[in-house]
């Protein structure tokens, strides 16, 4: 609560003059001042507006969004949902914007896994692994992000042949056509099988919650595990073994100069993904040490001196607390590397950039084809800042 | 001595037994023991670190060293690249580097005029360095950047002092990338200025614009800006009026910059306290006098770390132009290896391209640590 709506503090304020038409008025010259700003603002928009009007005229350029229902023409590599050139632009672009999303989701997922353990081992008392994890964090943000995508790129392109394919594990290949990973043959089995996982991971986050009200009213903790394992591992498996317990496994095989079968990762995507999450791993790193530092040393002692084990003063006391500073700076990280996965159109991998990039390139409609990149960036920052707004709003110190 | 013998078996009490001296705590033994070998978790951490840190030494000290090619004949004015290729993965080429070291720092540049890109570089290193020291935080600075970019300016176009005219189309490598970024700073750095007192005014009309142009561009990805200024931006502009692009990439990183940056001194500006508006105001300055003499110098400074962070960050975002096919130093390396002759010695080339990068970064972020430890002595105790 702030000091101006409580009534106790409210204060009257400077009494209201009448407006005087005179530059010694405060009001008058704020006004003054906004209607030029606003002036200068709207004849500058207006100008560029109407020479653009005019060029698009006198060099015949279509204007709207009429080219999105056309056929695209364009051949996209890889796709979360099934496309082919004769499809139009509009689900052409939504490939784009799908292929984004993919990179982006698992970019973060990863990046947050690697920048936790690179912050970890910053502060740890092995002298050898902290001064590692400096070096890598130091590098690794002083090189730009297109640079490193490039280098990542070239390797992988300076790969062996499928024929000659390094074979790190069994079943896993690495060839300049990507990686080649070993999976099952999905069915529809696997996807209620998964279906019924996440909603069994929501109702035990709720019954876990249910639990720990329970618990602050009467002080008896309850047990959430057995529960949680029967939800999120016993149901799924109970479906799964109801459609028959289907399981072929998928691996890829050397056929003629090709591998067939399995999952494959194609170089683009697998180069966007390294080069996004050591990059962004190298700043979330520096976000977690500072967020751990940031906890007094107090909070360990005082926590210690109640009996409590290292494990939970860590995850009880120090990370919840940490979390308070940790939050902000990594939502912007996360909005970074969702923006930076654009560089994408420098080594080919289609994403949203590259495929309205192409769009423009064979309709002409360059304002049409920017400000669908644009709204679609700004939509996944608004959503994404918003998201983690309200995550930070839950997390936040409650002030009296 | 004889009557000083030491007796301490005092009547009867027994003599305590002989112990151990104390582990030493000093000296590059007990280090070690401390900061290596601390547990059975830290021993083993530390023996597989080594075994890969020794490991990856060698096969690097022997790929880019041992096994390396340093020159490769060249006939006809064709390389002949036969014996770097066949050391392929095993050693290294740093022939390309040989060969193309001048293509990849000034670009297409003309060859005998290749020392005034260079002084060009060691002028903007001499601005950093004079900027950087505290001797010169005040208004000399001003002129000092007018002076130096105009000579950087006269340098690289030429057509007078008898300097020969370099069109704007034959620049290109490192003075492309310093340009970029320094052009950019400056005129990105006022702008941000007004942009962070316009968001904390009282005036609605001018705090929405601001906080509209803020949040538009921090919310799009540098490229989409430059594809705008590639692109979009001829058509924005009245018949026959042109700007060529590299001005037009100037444009579109400038306006990056000025968005970022005028969050950070909105970060100064949040963090002074309210006494000192409140005294100023007191003070019956005027609006102007207030930001300017009191607000200004004391939230900029309190700044200057972040600021120097957000210069590094748009001195590597500069290499994003390689998109729009401007000349920078990553583009000059990209396009070095174009060549038949020298295709596929990419690693080579990025390696080389990204210790420069390293350099500077390096130095400007190990700069800003220094300056964040000496601006932050008085608060520790």
């Amino acid at each position: 609560m702030s000091a101006s709506t409580d009534p106790r503090f409210a204060s009257p304020g400077p009494p209201k003059r009448p407006l005087r038409l005179s530059w010694g008025d405060e009001r008058v010259r704020g006004i003054v001042w906004q209607v030029l700003v606003v002036g200068i603002v709207v004849s500058v928009v207006y100008w560029l507006w109407s020479n653009t009007v005019h060029n698009l005229e006198v060099r015949r350029i279509a204007t709207g969004f009429g080219f999105l229902s056309r056929e695209a023409g364009l051949p996209i590599g890889e796709s979360l949902i099934p496309y082919d050139p004769s499809n139009t632009y509009l689900r052409a672009l939504t490939v784009g914007v799908l292929n984004t999303l993919k990179v982006a989701v698992i970019g973060v997922i990863l990046a947050t896994l690697l920048g936790t353990v690179v912050g970890i081992a910053r502060l740890s008392n092995n002298w050898l692994l902290s001064k590692l994890a400096a070096v890598y964090v130091e590098v690794i943000r002083d090189l730009p992000l297109l640079l490193q995508l490039l280098f990542w790129y070239t390797i992988l392109q300076g790969l062996p042949g499928p024929r000659q394919a390094l074979n790190p594990i069994d079943g896993v290949f690495l060839s300049n056509r990507g990686m080649k990973l070993p999976f099952i043959e999905w069915t529809s089995a696997h996807w209620w099988t998964l279906l019924v996982m996440v909603v069994g991971i929501v109702l035990t986050w709720l019954y876990a919650r249910v639990a720990r009200a329970k618990q602050y009213a009467d002080g008896q903790p309850r047990k959430v595990w057995p529960a949680g394992l029967a939800l999120i591992l016993g149901f799924p498996l109970a479906v799964w073994a109801a459609f028959g317990a289907p399981f072929t496994p998928d691996i890829p095989e050397l056929r003629g100069f090709n591998f067939r079968g399995g999952l494959t990762v194609s170089p683009e995507f697998f180069a966007l993904l390294i080069g996004l999450v050591t990059y962004t791993a190298g700043f979330i790193a520096e976000i977690v040490r500072a967020g751990i530092q940031a906890v007094n040393q107090g909070q360990w002692e005082a926590a210690e001196a109640l009996g409590l084990r290292r494990t939970e003063v860590l995850r009880k006391i120090v990370l919840p607390q940490a979390l308070r500073v940790i939050v902000p700076p990594m939502t912007s990280q996360y909005l970074n590397l969702t923006k930076n996965s654009s560089l994408a159109v420098a080594i080919g991998y289609q994403d949203i950039v590259s495929i309205a990039n192409t769009t423009l390139n064979q309709t002409g409609q360059a304002i049409e084809g920017i400000a669908i990149i644009m709204l679609v960036y700004l939509t996944i920052s608004l959503s994404i800042s918003l998201f983690m707004n309200w995550y930070n709003a839950k997390i936040a110190l409650v002030e009296r | 001595m004889s009557e000083i013998t030491l007796n301490t078996a005092v009547s009867g009490v027994p003599e305590a037994p002989s112990r151990t001296a104390p582990v030493r705590t000093t000296g590059a033994v007990a280090w070690a023991r401390q900061n290596l070998f601390g547990s059975w978790w830290s021993t083993a951490v530390t023996l597989a670190l080594a075994y890969l840190i020794v490991r990856w030494t060698i096969g690097f000290v022997e790929w880019a060293f041992l096994n390396a090619i340093w020159e490769v004949p060249v006939v006809n004015g064709q390389a002949q690249t036969q014996a770097c290729r066949e050391i392929k993965g095993i050693g290294a080429c740093w022939a390309v580097i040989t060969e193309k070291h001048r293509f990849i720092l000034f670009g297409t540049y003309p060859f005998e005029e290749h020392w005034r890109p260079a002084l060009v570089c060691l002028l903007f290193v001499g601005l950093y360095v004079v900027s950087a020291m505290r001797r010169f935080w005040n208004w000399t600075l001003v002129p000092i950047w007018a002076v130096t970019l105009t000579l950087i300016g006269v340098l690289m176009w030429g057509g007078v002092f008898g300097l020969s005219y370099v069109p704007q189309e034959r620049w290109g490598g490192l003075p492309i990338t310093l340009i970029l970024s320094t052009f950019g700073l400056a005129f990105a750095f006022p702008l941000a200025i007004l942009v962070a007192l316009g968001r904390r005014s009282k005036l609605p009309a001018i705090k929405m614009l601001c906080v509209l142009y803020v949040e538009l561009i921090r919310g799009v990805p540098l490229i989409s800006l430059l594809f705008m200024a590639s692109v979009m931006f001829p058509l924005f502009l009245p018949e026959g009026m042109n700007i060529d692009k590299l001005l037009r990439a100037q444009v579109a990183i400038t306006l990056f910059a000025g968005a970022y940056l005028a969050e950070v001194v909105r970060g100064g500006l949040q963090a002074l306290s309210r006494g000192q508006y409140e005294a100023a105001d007191a003070l019956g300055l005027s609006y102007w006098q207030k930001t300017g003499l009191i607000i200004l110098p004391q939230a900029l400074r309190m700044v200057i770390p972040p600021l120097v962070n957000t210069f590094i960050g748009f001195f590597k975002d500069t290499s994003l132009v390689l998109i729009i096919g401007i000349f920078d130093l990553l583009t000059a390396g990209k396009t070095a290896i174009v060549e038949p002759a020298w295709q596929g010695f990419g690693i080579e080339v990025y390696i080389t391209v990204g210790v420069i990068y390293l350099v500077f970064c390096f130095a400007m972020s190990r700069y800003s640590q220094d300056l964040e430890r000496d601006l932050n002595r008085h608060r520790r105790r």
